[in-house]
């Protein structure tokens, strides 16, 4: 009998804004590549911080230094995190970024490295960062309906396996949450090329469609037809993917595809790193198909909980969002189990249904959401990766 | 019903997967539909790795492959009912 998870509740915070957190990060924040060993100095001194460093944040300029800002403003504003210490070189982009996560209402200090150095930079910030510690271990969690909720997801390290088992598997807790309120997100630009006729029919409305088709087509011809050698035939499907049996972009796309389920169709499609601005329901992100820069995008988007379709064995986490690995492929469980949280090979050997696990991978986003740390967590893996348009001035 | 050895999609499909590993040629495989958990039964002609490709017709070059009921791209050589079907002899139509 189906399960009904329209009662089902999680213990979780409730934010500032009315967003729901399952994580309580106190974020050490570099506004540029500059700022990282500040903030990994403080993140030293004051226990309980995380400090995400990043390659990226001077000179950038247009619509990159625009996604730039949106992603370490997004990361900040993320509901899993409940404080935020800002650092950069300079204090006017420092600024931008403080101004843009304070609209959350959480609390957020920035400070700025010229006029003062590292040593009295640090030591400022640790001061806030220890005072935001005290203030955010006290914060208690509430009951919150599933459907509060957001969660993504993105597949890698793809096999056949993955269309036959675990991405069908998200596709079942799509269909299934997305009717109770969740919003829902699935992305990878490239990665559907080769299913993006079929992608574009599963827009809710005209209107996502065309916008689908618009970011898709741009995609197509800034990207691919603008630097192409010969053809993509060397990177998609990746070396990894033909070892495990993928030979068309068409086989790879339509097994990624399988992620939004049978009865699901999304209501809008946005661009990288955006928050999503038409209610509940599933999103088309425009993105990288490269793991950890996907995983970046969509938790900058507000994103809080990741379903991770594998088939190979992809081992991708993200520092503040729990990346839930599902895999199929029994040769991945037998070499590399330490990576994955949902085991779906009875669906390969027929002793488990798609509807079954499903059932299983709720479960264990319910479980992750009241506190279960992820194989990613556990395992260290915070990949934070911004993804960059252009070069720089 | 026992373990099935391969894996298809849809009716319409021409290839299903291997979803067991080391199969070796010879095998009589246990073949499922998942679209309706039909069954039926043919022999792997190679050895063929888990995840990879098999014919289920005689395949020849310029033949549509179609798996998931959609066009997944052309054979640029033959495969036997059984036979391996990938990189060295399938391709997209894209490029």
């Amino acid at each position: 009998m189906a399960l009904d998870f329209s009662n089902t509740t999680v213990k979780a915070w409730r934010r500032e804004n009315g967003r729901v957190g399952v994580r309580n990060h106190v974020l050490i924040l570099p506004v540029d590549d500059i700022s990282n060993a500040a903030c990994e100095a403080v993140a030293n001194n004051v226990k309980g911080t995380l400090a995400i460093p990043h390659a990226y944040g001077r000179l950038q300029f247009g619509e990159d230094l625009d996604l730039h800002f949106r992603t370490i403003i997004g990361t900040g504003a993320n509901p899993n995190v409940a404080a935020v210490v800002v650092i950069g070189i300079e204090p006017e982009w420092t600024k931008v970024i403080v101004d843009g996560i304070a609209k959350t209402g959480k609390p957020v200090t920035g400070f700025s490295i010229e006029q003062k150095g590292d040593f009295e930079t640090i030591r400022q910030a640790s001061w806030k960062a220890k005072e935001y510690v005290h203030w955010a271990t006290e914060l208690q969690k509430e009951d919150c309906p599933i459907s509060d909720l957001w969660v993504s997801t993105k597949c890698g390290e793809s096999d056949t396996t993955t269309g036959l088992s675990s991405c069908p598997t998200v596709g079942n807790m799509y269909d299934k949450l997305l009717p109770h309120g969740l919003y829902g997100c699935f992305g990878e630009t490239s990665e559907i090329t080769g299913a993006e006729h079929i992608c574009e029919k599963r827009a809710a409305t005209p209107e996502a469609a065309a916008k689908f088709k618009q970011i898709w087509q741009a995609y197509s011809d800034d990207v691919i037809f603008a630097h192409q050698t010969d053809d993509l035939s060397d990177s998609q499907p990746t070396k990894g993917n033909i070892l495990g049996g993928l030979t068309t972009i068409e086989e790879k796309a339509l097994g990624n595809l399988e992620k939004i389920g049978k009865t699901s169709s999304y209501i809008d499609a946005m661009g990288p790193a955006e928050t999503p601005s038409k209610g509940p329901g599933l999103y088309f992100m425009d993105s990288s198909s490269a793991a950890a820069e996907c995983v970046t995008l969509m938790a900058a988007g507000g994103y809080v909980i990741h379903t991770f379709p594998t088939g190979q064995g992809n081992v991708v986490g993200n520092p503040i969002v729990p990346v839930i690995k599902i895999s199929g492929n029994p040769r991945t469980l037998r070499t590399m189990s330490e990576h994955i949280d949902v085991d779906v090979t009875g669906v390969l050997t027929r002793e488990q249904t798609i509807d079954e696990a499903g059932d299983a991978l709720i479960d264990m986003i319910i479980r992750t959401a009241n506190g279960r740390s992820t194989a990613a967590e556990a395992l260290g893996h915070r990949e934070f990766s911004m993804t960059k348009l252009y070069r720089s001035a | 019903m026992s373990i099935p050895q391969l894996l298809v999609h849809d009716h319409e499909d021409n290839v299903g997967v291997v979803v067991v590993e080391n199969l070796s040629a010879g095998t009589d495989m246990l073949c499922v539909v998942t679209a309706d958990n039909s069954d039926f039964r043919l022999t792997a002609k190679a050895d063929i790795p888990i995840g990879h490709k098999v014919a289920l017709k005689p395949l020849k070059t310029g033949d549509t492959v179609v798996k998931y009921g959609e066009d997944i791209g052309k054979m640029v050589g033959d495969a036997e009912v059984g036979g391996h079907v990938h990189t060295h002899n399938c391709k997209t139509k894209r490029w």
